[in-house]
C-alpha cells in the first residue's frame, strides 16, 4: 500500500534520495555543467525559456539539469520560480524589422531585399546518425554531410532587412496590422484568469506559452482539413532584437538588453468583402529564442482562431478559442493528468459502493422475472 | 520604492503604515474575513506599533487599507469637509500605490470618511449577473459598532446563526434602506465594511437587515 | 502526548526584515504580498457572494497543478504565525501529498501543525470533510480540481458563467433525472451538486456524498481553491447548503454493512483495504485522526488490535 497510516515523510524523503541517484547516474560519468547545456543543448534550452517564460539560459540549464532532460517538468520549475519575481516594467513592442538576423526564409517568393539566409538549420541535413559525434572530437568536429573545411559563416545581417508582410502590406495586398495603443494596457494571464473573448494580445501570450507538440499537432490538423487557412510561410526570421523600456523618470526608451527570438509570419486566405477589396490574412508566432517548428505551429493556430473575427465558420478545433487556450499549457496539462496518481479512494469507495448497490438490484430484478 | 513595500519609514510628514508589513496584514485581513463570514459580529482591529494614519483617516479604516488596496484596485475617498482628504490620499498612494478615481462606479473600493454623509449605495459597482465579484467594497467609518446591543438592526443570513442584533452609531439614519435595497440586488450589489476607530463589522449583500 | 507539533524554524525574525519567517529568500507561506492581496480580496467576494466562483490570477507553484496549489494559495493567503494547520488527504494526515503540503507550510511558515481535528484552526483538505463537527472559527480550506458543478453536460466557460447569472440549472436537474430514469436512483456517488444559500449551484469539491450533508449549517468558515481553473469559491459560517434531489428520490448518503475494524465506529466513512487475492476486505475509518482518538478512548472493532498498515518507506 502507498498510503501510510504512518511512514509517508519517511517514504517521500527516501523518494527524493532515489530520484537525486537516478538524475547524477554513474558517477563513474563526468558530471553536466550548465554551460554544457547552455552550449550544447540550446535548443532545449530555448524551449524551455520559451514555455517556461523566463529569458534566461543559466536558469534554464539549470532546470534541464534538475529535471533531468525532462523539458516538461524543466518548463515547469521555471515557471515556479518565475511567479516570485517582481514585475518590474513593460518593455516596449519589439521591433522585430530592426533583428541583428541570424536566418530568414521566405517561402512567398524567390529573393526578396536582403535576400534568403539560412543560418543554422537542421533543414537540409540527411537525418543520417552521424557517429562522429559519438567520439568526443578535439577539434570541432565537422558535420556527417560536410566534412572538411569549417563552415563559411555568415556574419549576422543587421542591413535593411524589411519583413516581407511590410512589401506586401506596401501595396495593400495583406491586411494591415494596425499597432495597438501602445500605452495601452496589455493583458497578462500571469496576473488575470483568462476571459474570454480573449484579444488576440492574451491569445498570443498564451499561445507563446504554449506546449510545442500540442500546436503543432493543431496547426497540422489545419493543414489536413480541420479549419483549413491556406497558409504560406510569408517570413520565418531568427536573430537577435533589442529590449526596450521607458522608465518614468526618463520618459524616452532605453535598451535593457538583446534577446534571440523566431518570428513566423503566415500568410493566409484572403477575404474582402462588397467594400474591401481582397486582401491576404495574416497569423503570427513568436518564441524565445531559436524555436522554428514552435514559431510557425503558433502561427497557424494564431490565425486559425481568427476565425470568428474574420467572419469564418467555427468548425474545428484549431478554431475552438476556447479548447485551445484552455488546453495549452502543459504545466496545467501535465499536473493534471498526473494528478491521478494521488490516491482517490475514497471517491472509488464511494462508486464501488454504488455499482455493487445497482449490481444487487439488477440481479434481484432479474431473478425476480425469472421466477 | 515598489507598491508592495508596505514597510516604509516615515517621509516628508506621511504617517507611517504597518510596522511589520507581513504579519499586521495577515491579521488585519483575518479580522476582516471573520466580520465578512460573520455578519453582525464586531472584530478589533487596532494595528500596534507606531501605525498613525492622517486625520480624518481612522486606524481600523487605515488597516483595511493598506491590507487590501494596491495598484491593481481603484480607490473612491469621500470628500473631508475640513479638506484634509488629500493627506489621506498621499498616505494611501505612499503605502499602497492603489489610484485614486473620483467616479465612485469605477472603484474597487470605497471610503467614506463620515457615516453620518455616506453617498447611496447605489452610487457604487454593483457588478453584473455574470461577474457579480466586480462590485465596489464600501468601507464606511462609524462612530461605534456593539454587537448585540440595543435599539439595532436585526440581521439574518449567510454567516449568522439564526438572527444577530447589532447597532451603529454614526451613520446616515436611512443608511438600512440602502441595504435593503442592495440585498434585494443579490447576486450584484456592494459589500459594506463599517469602521469604527478600533474595530470593524461587515455586512456582505446577502445580509438582510430590519431597522 | 503533544497534539501540536510546534516546527518553528530558525530565522523567523518576525519584524521589520522583508518576508519575515519565511523561507530561503521566499516570502511568510511562500506567496508574495501582492498575491496575498489579489487572493484575499477575491475571498472576501466569494464569501459576499456564496457559492459563486471568482476568478483570481492563480500563480505557479512550486507543486503541480492538480495536486492542491488552490488550497495552497488559499491557505498561504489567510495563514498567520499563529495558526495551527492540519492536513489530510483522503480523510488521512499521512497521505503522501498531505505530508508533502504540510511539510511546504512547515518550511516556508513555519508554523504548527496538528492532526487532531478540534486543535486546528485552519484545515487544508482534499476528497473529505473531518468526521467531528467543525468548530465556530476553524476555517476549512478544500482543494478543486473543477470547480464547475456543470462542467460535465457543458464544457464551454462562457455557457456555464450564463446560466449562473440567470441561476439556469435546467441542464443538471435533466441529467440527475436521466440517471433516475436509468438506474432508478441518481448515479453520482461523490462531487454531488448542491445549491448554497438558495441560488448557486455549486461542486463540493470530490468529497463523497456522505460528506454533504456536514456543509449545511457548518460553524466553520468553508473555503474552495482552485489553482489551475483559477476560481475560489467560498460558504460563510450557518449557511442553507442543499444537496440537489426530486421529492420522489430523495437525496441519500453512503451506507455500510460493517463498522470499522480499528474502532468499531457504526457512523463514519469506510475505506475498504484489500487483504489478499481472494476478495477478502477490511473496512476501516477513512478519517485516521477521528478512528485514533476513538481507539485512544478505548473503542474497538472487530480486528482492534490490528497494526494499521503503512507505506513501504
Amino acid at each position: 500500500m502507498y498510503v501510510a497510516v504512518k511512514g509517508g515523510e519517511k517514504a517521500i524523503d527516501n523518494a527524493h534520495r532515489l530520484l537525486a541517484e537516478a538524475r547524477r547516474g554513474d558517477p563513474e560519468t563526468p558530471e553536466l555543467t550548465l554551460d554544457q547545456i547552455r552550449e550544447q543543448l540550446g535548443l532545449a534550452v530555448d524551449r524551455v525559456m520559451g514555455e517556461g517564460s523566463v529569458y534566461d539560459a543559466d536558469l534554464a540549464a539549470l532546470a534541464i539539469k534538475q529535471a533531468c532532460g525532462d523539458l516538461v517538468e524543466a518548463i515547469f520549475l521555471l515557471r515556479a520560480f518565475r511567479a516570485t519575481l517582481p514585475r518590474l516594467a513593460e518593455s516596449q513592442p519589439l521591433d522585430t524589422a530592426r533583428m541583428t538576423i541570424r536566418r530568414r526564409i521566405s517561402a512567398t517568393f524567390k529573393d526578396l531585399p536582403g535576400g534568403q539566409v539560412l543560418g543554422p538549420t537542421f533543414d537540409y541535413t540527411h537525418r543520417l546518425l552521424d557517429f562522429d559525434l559519438a567520439r568526443p572530437a578535439e577539434a570541432p568536429p565537422g558535420s556527417a554531410q560536410d566534412h572538411g573545411q569549417a563552415p563559411d559563416q555568415p556574419s549576422p545581417k543587421d542591413e535593411s532587412m524589411p519583413r516581407v508582410t511590410d512589401l506586401l502590406a506596401d501595396q495593400d495586398l495583406i491586411e494591415r496590422e494596425v499597432p495597438g495603443d501602445p500605452h495601452g494596457p496589455v493583458a497578462d494571464l500571469t496576473r488575470e484568469p483568462l476571459a474570454f473573448p480573449a484579444g488576440r494580445d492574451l491569445r498570443l501570450q498564451n499561445l507563446a506559452r504554449g506546449d510545442e507538440g500540442f500546436l503543432l499537432a493543431l496547426g497540422y490538423s489545419s493543414q489536413r482539413g480541420y479549419g483549413r487557412t491556406h497558409p504560406f510561410a510569408g517570413e520565418i526570421r531568427m536573430g537577435e532584437v533589442a529590449v526596450e523600456i521607458v522608465p518614468e523618470e526618463l520618459g524616452f526608451p532605453i535598451v535593457i538588453g538583446e534577446i534571440t527570438v523566431t518570428e513566423c509570419q503566415m500568410v493566409n486566405q484572403f477575404a474582402g468583402s462588397a467594400t474591401v477589396p481582397p486582401r491576404f490574412t495574416r497569423g503570427y508566432g513568436l518564441v524565445f529564442g531559436a524555436s522554428e517548428r514552435k514559431a510557425m505551429a503558433m502561427a497557424l493556430v494564431d490565425r486559425s482562431l481568427r476565425a470568428r473575427e474574420l467572419g469564418e465558420d467555427i468548425v474545428a478545433p484549431a478554431q475552438d478559442e476556447e479548447f485551445v487556450l484552455y488546453h495549452s499549457d502543459n504545466v496545467e496539462a501535465q499536473g493534471f493528468v498526473q494528478h491521478l496518481k494521488l490516491p482517490h479512494y475514497v471517491d472509488f469507495q464511494g462508486e464501488l459502493v454504488l455499482v455493487r448497490g445497482l449490481r444487487e438490484e439488477a440481479l434481484a430484478r432479474r431473478k425476480g422475472a425469472a421466477e | 520604492m515598489t507598491p508592495d513595500d508596505r514597510m516604509v519609514p516615515t517621509v516628508s510628514g506621511l504617517g507611517p503604515g504597518f510596522g511589520d508589513g507581513v504579519g499586521q496584514s495577515q491579521a488585519a485581513f483575518r479580522a476582516v474575513l471573520r466580520a465578512m463570514s460573520r455578519p453582525g459580529t464586531v472584530e478589533a482591529l487596532a494595528p500596534a506599533g507606531a501605525f498613525a494614519p492622517p486625520l480624518p483617516l481612522t486606524p481600523a479604516a487605515a488597516a483595511v487599507g493598506l491590507t487590501l488596496f494596491d495598484f491593481e484596485t481603484p480607490v473612491y475617498l469621500s470628500e473631508d469637509p475640513a479638506g484634509a482628504g488629500s493627506a489621506v490620499e498621499d498616505y494611501l498612494r505612499f503605502h499602497t500605490g492603489a489610484p485614486m478615481v473620483a467616479q465612485a462606479d469605477a472603484a474597487a473600493f470605497a471610503l467614506i470618511f463620515n457615516g453620518l454623509e455616506t453617498p447611496p449605495l447605489s452610487v457604487f459597482q454593483a457588478g453584473s449577473d455574470q461577474a457579480p465579484e466586480t462590485s465596489t467594497t464600501v468601507i464606511v467609518q462609524v462612530a461605534s459598532l456593539v454587537a448585540d446591543g440595543e435599539a439595532c438592526w436585526r440581521l439574518t443570513g449567510p454567516g449568522i446563526d439564526g438572527a444577530a442584533a447589532f447597532s451603529v452609531a454614526g451613520l446616515r439614519d436611512d443608511f438600512a434602506d440602502d441595504l435593503i435595497a442592495n440585498q434585494a440586488l443579490f447576486p450584484r450589489g456592494v459589500d459594506v465594511i463599517l469602521a469604527a476607530p478600533d474595530r470593524i463589522a461587515a455586512l456582505p449583500r446577502t445580509t438582510r437587515v430590519e431597522a | 502526548m503533544n497534539a501540536i507539533e510546534n516546527t518553528n524554524h530558525g530565522g523567523n525574525g518576525g519584524h521589520g526584515g522583508n518576508g519575515a519567517g519565511g523561507h530561503g529568500g521566499y516570502n511568510f507561506a511562500y506567496l508574495d504580498e501582492q498575491s496575498k492581496r489579489m487572493i484575499r480580496r477575491a475571498i472576501l467576494k466569494a464569501v459576499a457572494i456564496p457559492g459563486y466562483q471568482v476568478p483570481f490570477g492563480s500563480r505557479e507553484m512550486p507543486l503541480p497543478y492538480g495536486w492542491g496549489t488552490g488550497g495552497i494559495q488559499v491557505t498561504a493567503s489567510i495563514i498567520g504565525r499563529d495558526d495551527v494547520l492540519k492536513v489530510i488527504d483522503q480523510g488521512a494526515d499521512d497521505t503522501t501529498n498531505a505530508v508533502s503540503i504540510r511539510k511546504f507550510f512547515v518550511r516556508t511558515a513555519g508554523i504548527a501543525t496538528t492532526e487532531e481535528t478540534g486543535q486546528a484552526t485552519i484545515i487544508q483538505t482534499r476528497h473529505r470533510i473531518p468526521e467531528q463537527s467543525l468548530l465556530p472559527g476553524q476555517i476549512l480550506v478544500y482543494q478543486v480540481p473543477i470547480p464547475e458543478p456543470l462542467r460535465w453536460l457543458e464544457a464551454r466557460e462562457t455557457e456555464t458563467r450564463k446560466m449562473h447569472g440567470l441561476a439556469d440549472y435546467g441542464i443538471m436537474h435533466v441529467k440527475l433525472y436521466e440517471d433516475i430514469a436509468k438506474y432508478g436512483h441518481i448515479e453520482t456517488s461523490y462531487d454531488y451538486p448542491v445549491r448554497v444559500n438558495g441560488r448557486y449551484l455549486t461542486a463540493p469539491s470530490p468529497i463523497p456524498k456522505f460528506d454533504n450533508p456536514k456543509m449545511n449549517d457548518m460553524p466553520a468558515l468553508q473555503l474552495f481553491g482552485a489553482g489551475r481553473e483559477k476560481r475560489i469559491y467560498a460558504i460563510p459560517p450557518h449557511t442553507r447548503v442543499e444537496s440537489l434531489d426530486f421529492d420522489d428520490h430523495p437525496f441519500e448518503v453512503q451506507t455500510w454493512s460493517e463498522v470499522c475494524a480499528l474502532c468499531g465506529a457504526d457512523d463514519t466513512y469506510l475505506d475498504e483495504v484489500i487483504m489478499d487475492d481472494r476478495g477478502t476486505s477490511m473496512f476501516v475509518c477513512s478519517d485516521t485522526a477521528h478512528c485514533a482518538e476513538r481507539r485512544a478512548a478505548g473503542h474497538r472493532g472487530p480486528d482492534g488490535d490490528a497494526a494499521p498498515t503503512g507505506l513501504v518507506p
